[in-house]
C-alpha cells in the first residue's frame, strides 16, 4: 500500500537525519601517498615547508612509532587497524597558495562551514569567537586573528606557528605529551598535519573565546592535529573544539594530542564538544577518536579546566588529564559521554598531584544507550611531596534501556598522608515513572528522555560557555533519539 | 465532557476494571471512593493512557473524541491532568524548564503557538502569585528534596500552568497533615470553573470537606456500585466500606 511505503520511506529519512553532519564535501584534493613511511612523514614536513628541526622531530617520532606496542588496557573492542590502508595528507587544491584573505577561501569550504551551522565570516552567528576552521589536514581560515594579535594573544594555524614562532613552539611542544608517551600520541607526533597554536602574554585576559572546528572530510583520511596552548603569568583563556565527519561506511582515525601550560596565577578552561561520525546502529564506520590531551599547571595558583560533551565516534580512547606542579593549582574535569548504538566509550582524567596544596575536582556523567559500552576511567595520583592535596571524584553512570553497559574504574594512589580524597560513584536508570510524569504532562517519550538526560547532565553543561551550552543540550538530545520505544 | 463506557481494563493481564459506566460534565466536580484494591489508581492511570494498563473492552470519550488510543502526551495535550499519588522527582531540570516544556508541548500539539521565554515568564509569575507560591522553587529543581507537601503543592501548580480541562487527582491527599491538605484543596478550588471539571480519587471523605464534589461515586470490585451527592461521602466516612468488601460471585 502506498501509505505503508510512505511510512517505511518517512523512517528510513529519519534514520539518515539522525546524523546531520554526515554529508560530504565534494572537493579537488591533493593527498600524500597512501600509508605510512618515512617518505610519507617527509612528505607532510616537505608539504608544510617546516625547517629541518621539525623534520627531524617528526622521524624521531615514526621510529620509535615503530618500536611502540598499542595500548590495550581499555575496555574496548578494537579491531586490528591496518595503518598502512589510510592516507596521512589531504588538503584542498584551492590551499595551495594559502589564501590571504576570507575572500580568496574557495567557496565550496565556505559552503561547507555554513551547511555545518558556523560560517566562516567575521561577526556572524558566532559573534565574539575567533575560529580556526581545520579540514583535513589543513587550517583554511582563521578569523579575528588582527584582532588579538593588537592585545598579544597570538592565535593561528600550528603549521604557521612552527613557521613564525619556532621558539615557542620548540620550548613547549611535547614537553607535556612526550612523543613516546603512547602509541596513538607518537603517531601524531610523527604525522601531525595541522591544529592550533595559541599564546596568552602575560597579564592577558583574552577578549574573545576562541575555537577550534575540526572536519574530516576525505575518504580513508585520518586527522592529526596538534594543539598547544600556552597562559603565561597572570593570563586567562577559554578554548573551545568542536568536531564532525561524513557519514562513511569505512573507519577513520582521528589521534590528536592537546597540550596545555599555565604559568603562576594563569588558568586555560579548555572546552571540547565531540561529534564525529559514531558509525550505524550496527557498528558499521566510524571514527576511532585515540586522543592524548594533558595539561600542565607548571606556575603556583593556575588552573586548567577540562570540559568536554563526547557524543560521537564508534570508538572513544581519551583521558584529558593535569599535572598539578605549581603548589596551590587547580585542576578540574567536567565530563558527559553519551554512547549510544555500538559505540564504545573509555573516558576519564588523570589528576597527578606534585605540588603542595593543590586541589582536583572530577565531575564524570556516563550515559548509555543502545547496545553501547561506557566505562569512566580515572587516576588519580598524590606524590610523596604534595602536602595538603585534595581531589573531589564524582561518576554518575545512566543507563538507557537493557542492553547497554556501564562501568566505573578508579585507580587511586597517595604517598602522601596529608591527603584528602573522595570519590563518589551512582548508578541509576531512566525509570518508567520518570518517563510517565513528563509524559503525562504533555511532553513526547523522545523529548522526555532528552530532558532527563540533561538534567542528569546539568553540572557539567553548565560549566560549557554559554554561546555552546544550548548547542550542547540539543546535541545530547539528538545523540540518543532512538534509544527508546 | 468526559464519557466512560462499559470500561474493562487489565494490568499485566490481570482484569481490574470490569464494566465503569461514567459522565463528567463541564464544571462539575466528581469524587470516586473505594476500598483498597477497588481499582481506583487503575482508573486514573486508564484515563491518562499509561502503558501496561491496557483497555479490553467498552471506551473513554473525551469531547465526544475517543482517546482510548491515544498515547499519554496526547491526551495530556487534549486536555486530561493527573495529579499524582506520589509525583515524581526530576533531578536536574528546574521547574521553569519542565513547565515550559510541557506547556509548549501541549500548545504544540493543539496547533497552538509555543510561548517565548518572556510570555512564559509572565504567566508563570501571575500562577505562582495566584496560588501563594514562592518563585524561587521555580529554580528548584522538580520535586527534587521538596517535602510531601510541596511536591503536592508543585502538582497543583503545574495543573495551573497547563490550565486542563479535566483534572484527575489520584489519593493527591495521601501523605498530608491537615494543614498541607488545606493548602493544596484552596488550590484546586481556585481552579474550579465553569468549563472545566475535577475528579478526585480518595479513601478518605476529608479532603472533600475541603474540595466539595457535586456528585460521589463507589467503586469496588472493578465497578461503581452506588452513586450519590455529596452526603454519601459521609455515609461512608461513618459506614466504612464494608458493605462493599464482601466477596461478591464473580
Amino acid at each position: 500500500m502506498a501509505a505503508t511505503q510512505e511510512t517505511v520511506e518517512q523512517v528510513q529519512n529519519l534514520e539518515l537525519d539522525k546524523y546531520k553532519y554526515g554529508f560530504v564535501t565534494d572537493i579537488e584534493t591533493e593527498k600524500a601517498p597512501k600509508g605510512l613511511s618515512e617518505d610519507t612523514v617527509r612528505f607532510i614536513s616537505a608539504k608544510k615547508n617546516e625547517p629541518e628541526w621539525m623534520l627531524e622531530w617528526r622521524l624521531k617520532a615514526y621510529r620509535l612509532w615503530l618500536t611502540m606496542p598499542e595500548p590495550k588496557w581499555g575496555k574496548l573492542d578494537l579491531p586490528e587497524i591496518d595503518y598502512q590502508d589510510s592516507y596521512y595528507y589531504s588538503s584542498p587544491k584551492s590551499m595551495e597558495d594559502r589564501p590571504q584573505s576570507l575572500d580568496e577561501v574557495d567557496p565550496e569550504l565556505l559552503r561547507t562551514y555554513e551547511k555545518l551551522g558556523i560560517p566562516i565570516k567575521e561577526q556572524e552567528v558566532l559573534a565574539g569567537v575567533a575560529v580556526d576552521y581545520v579540514f583535513d589536514s589543513v587550517s583554511v581560515a582563521t578569523t579575528f586573528r588582527k584582532q588579538l594579535l593588537d592585545v598579544g594573544v597570538i592565535f593561528c594555524p600550528i603549521s604557521e606557528a612552527i613557521q613564525d614562532y619556532p621558539e615557542l613552539v620548540k620550548k613547549y611542544m611535547g614537553s607535556v605529551v612526550p612523543q613516546g608517551d603512547n602509541k596513538h600520541a607518537c603517531l601524531n607526533s610523527a604525522v601531525f598535519t595541522d591544529g592550533s597554536f595559541v599564546y596568552i602574554p602575560k597579564g592577558v585576559r583574552c577578549p574573545m573565546e576562541l575555537s577550534t572546528y575540526f572536519r574530516i572530510n576525505e575518504l580513508n583520511t585520518g586527522q592529526f592535529e596538534r594543539t598547544l596552548i600556552v597562559a603565561d603569568e597572570g593570563s586567562y583563556v577559554s578554548y573551545l573544539e568542536g568536531c564532525t565527519a561524513p557519514q562513511r561506511d569505512e573507519n577513520q582515525l582521528h589521534a590528536a594530542v592537546v597540550e596545555l601550560i599555565t604559568m603562576d596565577d594563569a588558568e586555560i578552561k579548555y572546552s571540547t564538544v565531540q561529534n564525529w561520525y559514531p558509525g550505524d546502529e550496527n557498528g558499521k564506520g566510524g571514527i576511532f577518536n585515540f586522543v592524548t590531551k594533558r595539561g600542565i599547571c607548571k606556575g603556583k595558583n593556575s588552573k586548567i579546566s577540562w570540559t568536554q560533551v563526547e557524543t560521537g565516534s564508534a570508538i572513544t580512547w581519551k583521558y584529558p588529564s593535569c599535572i598539578l606542579q605549581g603548589d596551590n593549582s587547580v585542576g578540574e574535569f567536567y565530563s558527559v559521554a553519551i554512547t549510544n548504538g555500538r559505540q564504545q566509550a573509555d573516558t576519564g582524567t588523570k589528576m597527578i598531584h606534585l605540588g603542595k596544596n593543590t586541589t582536583s575536582r572530577i565531575i564524570s556523567k556516563g550515559i548509555s544507550a543502545g547496545k553501547s559500552q561506557n566505562t569512566y576511567r580515572g587516576l588519580v595520583r598524590v606524590a610523596a611531596k604534595a602536602e595538603g592535596a585534595r581531589n573531589f571524584t564524582q561518576c554518575d553512570s545512566l543507563l538507557v534501556g537493557e542492553t547497554c553497559g556501564a562501568h566505573t574504574v578508579p585507580y587511586i594512589e597517595s604517598k602522601n598522608r596529608s591527603a584528602r580524597l573522595e570519590h563518589e560513584a551512582t548508578t541509576s536508570k531512566i525509570s518508567e515513572d520518570q518517563l510517565f510524569y513528563c509524559r503525562q504532562r504533555g511532553i513526547s517519550e523522545e523529548d522526555a528522555v532528552g530532558l532527563v538526560v540533561n538534567g542528569f547532565c546539568r553540572e557539567v553543561l553548565q560549566e560549557l560557555p554559554m554561546e555552546f551550552a544550548v548547542e550542547a543540550q540539543q546535541l545530547v538530545k539528538i545523540s540518543l533519539e532512538g534509544s527508546v520505544g | 465532557m468526559l464519557e466512560i463506557k462499559n470500561l474493562h481494563a487489565e494490568v499485566d493481564g490481570k482484569a481490574i476494571l470490569k464494566g465503569i459506566d461514567l459522565n463528567i460534565n463541564k464544571g462539575e466536580v466528581h469524587a470516586i471512593m473505594g476500598p483498597n484494591g477497588s481499582g481506583k489508581s487503575t482508573l486514573a492511570n486508564v484515563l491518562a493512557g499509561r502503558d501496561d494498563y491496557d483497555v479490553t473492552d467498552g471506551g473513554i470519550l473525551f469531547d465526544g473524541k475517543d482517546i482510548s488510543e491515544l498515547e499519554p502526551e496526547e491526551r495530556a495535550g487534549e486536555g486530561i491532568f493527573l495529579a499524582f499519588q506520589y509525583p515524581v522527582e526530576i533531578p536536574g531540570v528546574t521547574n521553569t524548564t519542565f513547565l515550559k516544556e510541557a506547556l509548549n508541548a501541549q500548545r504544540k500539539y493543539r496547533g497552538e503557538d509555543e510561548l517565548d521565554g518572556m510570555e512564559f515568564v509572565k504567566l508563570i509569575r501571575r500562577k505562582t502569585k495566584e496560588l501563594g507560591i514562592k518563585d524561587d522553587m521555580l529554580k528548584r529543581a522538580v520535586n527534587v528534596g521538596f517535602s510531601g507537601g510541596e511536591k503536592k503543592r508543585n502538582d497543583i501548580l503545574q495543573m495551573a500552568v497547563l490550565n486542563p480541562k479535566l483534572a484527575v487527582l489520584d489519593e493527591t491527599d495521601s501523605g498530608l497533615d491537615i494543614d498541607a491538605l488545606k493548602i493544596v484543596a484552596e488550590g484546586v478550588n481556585k481552579l474550579r470553573a465553569e468549563n472545566n471539571a475535577i475528579l478526585v480519587i480518595t479513601h478518605y471523605q476529608r479532603l472533600l470537606n475541603y474540595i466539595v464534589p457535586d456528585q460521589v461515586h463507589v467503586l469496588a470490585h472493578g465497578k461503581i456500585q452506588r452513586s450519590g451527592g455529596k452526603e454519601l461521602a459521609l455515609e461512608l466516612e461513618e459506614k466504612g466500606y464494608a458493605e462493599y468488601s464482601d466477596d461478591e460471585a464473580a
